[in-house]
């Protein structure tokens, strides 16, 4: 597929404590990132239950990156931790279900790293655009697997 | 508590790859309890499959239902509607939850999502270990509580058998000698004496050996 063509929908699910922080000083700082990343903010990423991430895939999200904060510094003391154990479980779920686990990643931010996380943002832009389209997008809108709003996915489930 | 645990996705979605319509059915107790088969685990096997399924080109539309209990009629009454939407079910209930399942709609395939794993209890969160295997005469009194039967790994009632290193099973190391944790159990309730009674052969025609079991209260029955 031409990367023209394909722009990854990432879901971002960023802690309200660090890595939605450091999304907000990457925008004071005018630093970029690709406009396929939709960023929800999340009380703690201990919050975030493989149920939400089964969902996002199922409704045809190309990646999921889930950002908490750096381990140790969890503002909830072991929330990220929680998070952690609960993504690497989802990957080996998402694998059997034929998707992927490179589709979906952790990564530890702090509020100040707003570089950082442009950084880590762009890495998953670069690994879903060398996998692709997430493989059900085809046979959700049958458009081989182009943009398209979740909602609109969501509504043809 | 019943210990189950869940199925590969793989194996799932074979069994139920042919249907159109498939109920995924949760059951609100045991499998609950140990995160095999309850409203969480309906949601994420639901995923799965219907990501499989679009995966393999298949529109399976998955349905997601919960009972309070699958393995009593009172409470399989409350999901007929559901199940008579679907053309099958895959149940998330124990062995006990399927069947019961099955039996009560002789029209609907229905299949297991668990492997249904043993009788056990909730050691330390997220581990589970089996505690009893239903031998149906129960010797629990004379070993200070810990049972021989399911807990040693050579079934001994005349153990121990001279092979446990430390206090570990000469069979599995991760796992402590049933019969060092009896003997210590015994001499702290100031029982040790009950270990120099010789036990006869158990009579393992009460257990599943002597064919599937049945209970009758005739006091209860109408
Ligand atoms: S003696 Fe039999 S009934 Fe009692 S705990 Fe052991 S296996 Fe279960
Ligand atoms: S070492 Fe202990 S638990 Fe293991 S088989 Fe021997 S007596 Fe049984």
């Amino acid at each position: 597929m031409n990367d023209k063509v394909f722009e990854p929908k990432i879901i971002a699910f960023c802690c309200h404590f660090c890595a939605y922080a450091s999304a907000d000083l990457a925008g004071s700082m005018r630093l970029q990132y690709p406009s396929g990343v939709r960023i929800i903010r999340t009380p703690c990423t201990g919050r975030l239950e493989v149920e939400f991430y089964m969902r996002a895939f199922e409704n045809g999200a190309d990646g999921v990156l889930v950002a908490g904060c750096l381990e140790g510094g969890c503002h909830f003391i072991d929330g990220n931790l929680f998070a952690k154990k609960r993504v690497n479980s989802t990957r080996n779920i998402l694998e059997e279900s034929g998707i992927e686990k490179e589709r979906l990643r952790m990564v530890n931010i702090s509020a100040a790293m707003a570089t950082n996380l442009v950084t880590v943002i762009n890495d998953m832009v670069n690994t879903i655009k060398e996998l692709g389209p997430n493989p059900i997008r085809k046979s959700i809108d049958g458009s081989g697997g182009e943009y398209k709003e979740f909602e609109t996915l969501n509504s043809q489930k | 508590m019943i210990v189950a645990k869940r199925k590969k996705i793989p194996e799932i979605f074979d069994a139920v790859k042919d249907h159109k319509n498939v109920l995924v059915l949760g059951c609100g107790t045991c499998v609950t309890v140990c995160l095999a088969g309850g409203e969480r685990e309906v949601s994420i096997i639901s995923s799965a499959l219907r990501i499989a399924s679009r995966k393999a080109g298949k529109k399976i539309k998955v349905n997601e239902f919960i009972i309070e209990r699958q393995c009593d009629n009172v409470f399989i009454e409350s999901a007929a509607e559901e199940i008579k939407k679907n053309d099958a079910v895959l149940s998330l209930g124990c062995g006990a939850g399927v069947q019961a399942i099955a039996e009560r709609y002789p029209n609907t395939p229905v299949y297991a999502g668990l492997d249904t794993s043993f009788l056990g209890i909730l050691e330390s969160r997220g581990v589970w270990t089996e505690k009893c295997m239903q031998c149906g005469t129960c010797v629990l009194s004379d070993f200070g509580g810990i049972c021989p039967i399911t807990r040693c790994a050579k079934h001994m009632l005349n153990g121990p058998c001279g092979g446990s290193r430390e206090d570990r099973c000469e069979i599995r190391a991760d796992q402590p000698c049933a019969w060092q944790l009896i003997y210590k159990r015994l001499k702290d309730i100031g029982q040790l004496d009950k270990i120099s009674k010789e036990y006869p052969a158990k009579n393992w025609s009460t257990s599943i050996n002597g064919g599937s079991r049945t209970i009758i209260r005739e006091d209860h029955r109408i």
